[in-house]
């Protein structure tokens, strides 16, 4: 085929109506239930944030602190040893704003995302990794997402009361800029 | 090749083949294997008795809907009862199913085998969108509600911070790739469209808009690869492949700079280094990048170092990419363009490049002489990079 480009290419494409009104169609949805448990490390991260506190998990080798914690570390193969709480602070490495759910619903209120980059030792300044989490901005406007004026700002997390809190990371509603 | 790996025999594209790509295809996953690899085996002028090994790609299961799904689509792929196994990295694996096929006959295993992907998107309703929710990490980012273009979008506008890029600078890939694919048979998307239609499309997750993003597709794809002796009795323009990387970062894709894909980097410096290439940027004479949305063409083509970190924004503005440019990108129309039926589209952007090689790409032949490319491809958490480079 010279280059694909004189022959018809096989394949029959439908428009939607046609594909919801085709013969055999068949609808499935899985139904499929689980249990994650957290792990040995990241169970104890969980507990930390139920107490309102950002834990790491120094390796010994390199001193890497891992955030979120890891049992090992992933460049020495060795495990890490001490636990390390960190002030929670950070900055914000980039962030967003999304229109649409987890499923591409529109949403009515744009949510903003990003990752925190957090304040911790181990790690040289600009390096490529770094100590970080995903999680949600508040207190922050769209237009701030947009002039870029929002990255490289400080934040701190905006825990939860702790009677709502459940041990998972939604214990932290946000993470929001330190007034200065 | 530099004398710097022992392989039993060198290794050449001999033949390749596609359906078209589009969103709801009539064809089930094996069909669409089938079509595809049964044109491959016809371009090579082989036959199925002539392939000793299969190799097939397709990304989550859950995109086809069907578990085992590389055994699924076996008998399409021309799999049964031969060696034939399926090589998964999400997004990147398209180029790792030619690099999986290299090995095999590299090794001296194999003397042919017929690469396949397939992908079909479109079972997933009422949009896919919603099956991305089974990749993040159960305990940490899924009570968080994630969406995969989310994480997209965080990566570019990291990159438009770092390097200064603007919206509309970005835009321009689009722009370039969807016109492109004009002169593509299997293309799904493409268009000619100006910066500011992309600019005002519906914005899914500031700074993505509609327009940023490849569609949804179905598709299939396949190549024919052989060993030095089968390839020069099949064909007198075999394409080699003068070299292969592949790498993988760590799941925790909130934890790196979000600005330069280092993986694809690491990958790049593999699959140059086979090839002999000291200065990709002077030496690549035609590249497809993996361009799923249109930043992450520019920052692949800084991870794949044929250009300056930040500095692909410029060159694109100066037409540097361009089909009649000094270093065109996607000339297929990539993804972007063409469309993305995930494994597949990586296979197509390979198989452009054998065109290409080949002189073969009819309207959409570079302007410049060609005598090596590079195809990449990028995926799962933002952690996977793939990377051949294949000679004439």
């Amino acid at each position: 085929m010279s280059g694909g480009a004189e022959r018809r290419l096989p394949g029959h494409y439908l428009k939607a109506r046609e594909m919801y009104s085709l013969p055999g169609l068949v609808e499935y949805r899985p139904v499929a239930r689980y249990l994650f448990s957290a792990g040995q490390a990241q169970s104890r991260f969980l507990d930390g944030l139920k107490e309102g506190r950002i834990l790491g998990k120094r390796c010994p080798r390199c001193g890497r602190v891992y955030v979120p914690p890891r049992s090992y570390c992933e460049y020495c193969m060795a495990p890490t040893s001490d636990w390390v709480e960190l002030p929670g602070t950070g900055e914000v490495h980039t962030a967003v704003v999304s229109y649409i759910s987890t499923f591409r619903e529109r949403m009515e209120k744009p949510e903003i995302v990003a990752v925190i980059k957090l304040d911790a030792p181990g790690y040289t300044e600009g390096g490529y990794e770094f100590a970080g989490l995903f999680h949600k901005l508040c207190n922050i406007e769209p237009e701030d997402v947009m002039s870029g004026r929002a990255i490289g700002m400080r934040v701190k997390p905006r825990w939860r009361p702790p009677e709502e809190r459940k041990g998972d990371v939604n214990d932290i509603e946000c993470f929001e800029p330190i007034e200065s | 090749m530099r004398p710097n790996i022992h392989v039993k025999s060198k290794v050449a594209v001999v033949g390749a083949g596609l359906t078209l790509f589009r969103r709801r295809m009539l064809e089930t996953p094996r069909e669409l294997a089938w079509e595809a690899a049964s044109m491959a085996l016809e371009s090579a002028g082989l036959t199925l008795k002539d392939i000793d090994c299969v190799v097939i790609g397709t990304a989550p299961d859950a995109f086809d809907g069907v578990h085992l799904n590389g055994e699924y689509l076996a008998d399409g792929a021309g799999g049964i009862n031969r060696p034939t196994v399926r090589v998964y990295v999400g997004g990147g694996t398209g180029v790792f199913v030619p690099i999986a096929a290299w090995w095999h006959v590299a090794s001296g295993l194999c003397r042919t085998v017929l690469a396949v992907a397939e992908e079909k998107m479109s079972p997933g309703h009422p949009h896919p969108q919603g099956v991305f929710a089974y990749i993040w990490d159960p305990v940490l980012e899924r009570p968080l509600g994630p969406n995969l273009i989310w994480i997209f979008a965080l990566e570019m506008r990291r990159y438009m911070h770092k390097c200064g890029a603007r919206k509309e600078d970005i835009a321009l890939v689009s722009v370039k790739n969807k016109a492109n694919a004009l002169g593509h048979p299997a293309a799904q998307a493409a268009a000619r469209i100006t910066v500011e239609d992309v600019l005002n499309s519906e914005v899914l997750v500031w700074p993505v808009n509609r327009l940023d993003i490849s569609p949804v597709s179905d598709g299939a794809a396949a190549l024919v690869l052989a060993s030095e002796n089968e390839a020069r009795r099949i064909t007198d323009s075999p394409v080699w492949v003068e070299g292969v990387g592949f790498t993988l970062d760590n799941t925790h894709w909130y934890n790196r700079e979000l600005g330069y894909p280092r993986y694809v980097q690491y990958a790049a410096r593999m699959a140059y280094k086979m090839a002999g290439i000291e200065r990709p940027w002077r030496e690549i004479d035609v590249a497809e990048p993996y361009d799923p949305f249109d930043y992450k063409e520019l920052h692949h083509i800084e991870g794949l170092m044929l250009a300056r970190p930040c500095e692909a924004p410029k060159l694109l503005k100066e037409g540097h990419f361009n089909r009649d440019g000094d270093l065109p990108t996607s000339p297929s129309g990539g993804l972007l363009g063409v469309g993305n039926p995930i494994a597949a589209a990586g296979v197509m952007k390979v198989a452009e490049l054998f065109w290409q090689l080949r002189y073969e790409a009819g309207a959409r032949q570079v302007k410049k002489p060609v005598h090596r490319g590079v195809a990449q491809a990028w995926g799962d958490l933002m952690q996977a990079g793939t990377v051949i480079v294949l000679g004439n």
